[in-house]
């Protein structure tokens, strides 16, 4: 669906270049809800707005739909945008234009027929549940509200794809929760590829299939995003899984503890406690659960727990030997005591 | 000499007079640089680094030649465009003749006035509107010329307002008007009730002119 291949994108400043994008691959696939992770300045932007050619890469090339958009000039790479819906953390609709006229600019730009305009425009609103809004002013509305006038107005002209610019930054977690199930709504009832950058998290272990980290315009890891945040590789992608699945414990626990502490993970079905109590009746160790959760990302559960074990080193070992067998990871965070 | 109330009964008929003259040349002036400057200030926007139609020497060189104009004195300008006001309107005197050099003043006046207009624009909302693949036409009719309404609106006002105190000038030509009344009699004859009665005149105008545009201005704004 979107192939970009060794995309770079060079800023000439003052003070010489900076590569905001250095040579970047990826693909997304057909339907899927793809993220870029990353703080800002790490390029996720840049490389965002390259993909519907808002900034013109230095080098490389963008493939959307099998078209290759960096030979696109002109009339032709406007026709080909008329495909690809875009929304903005700070919404810029137009503020002297009405909801309704909002969204009737963008099926102006695509030369649709007058007769046709208002019944698009009020399917529109209505998918965006903004019926009542038809003709307010985007200043009397809300940023969850002028979000979905841009869902609308990026939806209008039925694009295999929509890009999404920090989506939901700019909103309160209510209305965060809101925008982002109207997104999924869209990829699955629409079909529309999106590609979402974001720095929350949160945003992408909500919503996202497969996602990617970047810092310093580089891509550093890149999965679905359940194994990223099962099992993530790099420090970066640590710390921002951290932001949101965090088990850390307080010192003044872990000094009370005696016994070896390990982290305990499972993945997708396998029934974490179940496991557990199996293991504490089979060996002579006794248990004590410091910390844990079951997290469901893109609806698989992923169990991670961190326990306590006491007993003899002999019998932890085999008890945890016993845990890795029954296809869980096991990390040990401190030998006991 | 003071103020002397029968004299200004007197003159009612001169100063109604040169009151029409002055709006005749505001007028037209104001058309003009409506018509040619609006296009222009556009132009100096749109061709403008990292905008949709960047064009470098274009730019530089509409740039250039609004600067030329801007930096000539009106009352040098007046003067210097007499064969062009003698070509156009067939006469050197009267408020028509005054309207050529005024309007030439004000085009690129109001020119920069809807630049700047344009820049309090957020560039995100033009960049929005460009990935819904909006065409040039579109993005200087719906984007610019809808989103810099106000601030147009306010130009507006503020190039009639330096157009009375200009249209005053053309008096010292013979141009007519207001300034042509306070020049004629205020001071070559030293007749302190027109030079009053005209003052007064230009202040309500002025005045008039501020309040109108600063309620037009805000009706159309939407924000």
């Amino acid at each position: 669906m979107i192939k970009i291949h060794n995309l770079s994108k060079i800023y000439k400043t003052k003070s010489g270049s900076v590569k905001g994008v250095d040579d970047v691959s990826l693909t997304v696939h057909e339907g899927e809800i793809y993220g870029i992770v990353g703080y800002s300045g790490a390029g996720k932007s840049s490389l965002l707005r390259c993909i519907n050619l808002l900034e013109r890469p230095t080098s490389g090339t963008i493939t959307v739909d099998g078209i290759d958009l960096t030979s696109l000039k002109g009339e032709k790479l406007r026709l080909a945008r008329l495909r690809i819906g875009m929304i903005f953390q700070h919404f810029y609709l137009i503020s002297q234009k009405t909801v309704y006229e909002n969204i009737a600019f963008s099926l102006k730009a695509a030369k649709t027929p007058a007769n046709l305009i208002k019944a698009r425009v009020e399917e529109l609103l209505e998918m965006v549940g903004l019926t009542d809004k038809r003709d307010v002013y985007p200043a009397q509305l809300s940023g969850g509200q002028k979000q979905r006038v841009g869902i609308a107005r990026a939806l209008t002209n039925n694009p295999t794809v929509l890009l999404c610019d920090e989506a939901t930054s700019a909103l309160d977690p209510t209305t965060t929760k809101s925008i982002l199930d109207l997104l999924k709504r869209i990829n699955k009832e629409l079909n529309i590829t999106i590609v979402l950058i974001t720095h929350e998290m949160k945003v992408v272990k909500e919503i996202c299939n497969r996602m990617a980290i970047m810092q310093e315009g580089k891509v550093i890891e890149e999965g679905t995003v359940y194994d990223t945040f099962a099992d993530p590789q790099t420090e970066l992608t640590k710390e921002f899984i951290k932001s949101v699945v965090s088990f850390e414990l307080p010192d003044a626990i872990l000094n009370k503890c005696q016994g070896t502490i390990v982290k305990v993970m499972f993945k997708g079905d396998v029934a974490g406690e179940g496991i557990v109590s199996d293991m504490l009746k089979q060996f002579e160790v006794k248990g004590n659960f410091l910390h844990g959760s079951i997290e469901y990302i893109q609806e698989a559960p992923l169990g991670i727990f961190v326990m306590e074990l006491m007993g003899e080193s002999e019998e932890t070992n085999k008890a945890l030997q016993f845990i890795e067998n029954r296809s869980a990871q096991v990390e040990v965070l401190r030998d006991g005591v | 000499m003071g103020f002397d109330f029968n004299h200004l009964i007197e003159l009612i008929p001169d100063i109604n007079q040169a009151f029409f003259e002055t709006m005749y040349m505001i007028a037209i002036s104001l058309v003009v640089a409506i018509v040619i400057g609006l296009p222009i200030g556009i132009l100096l926007y749109v061709t403008d680094k990292g905008l949709f139609l960047e064009n470098r020497w274009v730019k530089n060189t509409a740039g250039f030649v609004v600067n030329m104009v801007r930096s000539v004195p009106f009352i040098i300008l007046l003067v210097a465009l007499i064969p062009l006001t003698e070509f156009l309107v067939h006469t050197t005197i009267g408020p028509a003749a005054a309207s050529v050099s005024l309007s030439v003043a004000a085009i690129p006046f109001f020119a920069r006035i809807v630049e700047s207009a344009f820049r309090e624009i957020d560039k995100g909302v033009i960049e929005a509107a460009i990935a819904a693949g909006a065409t040039p036409w579109m993005l200087i009719k719906d984007v610019l010329l809808l989103e810099a309404r106000s601030g147009i609106v306010s130009g507006i006002t503020l190039t009639l307002i330096s157009l009375v105190g200009f249209s005053a000038m053309a008096g010292v030509v013979g141009g007519g008007g207001i300034g042509d009344l306070a020049i004629r009699f205020g001071y070559y004859r030293y007749d302190n009730t027109i030079m009053i009665a005209t003052v007064v005149i230009l202040i309500v105008i002025v005045q008039l002119i501020q309040i109108f545009g600063d309620l037009i201005t805000k009706v159309v704004d939407k924000r």
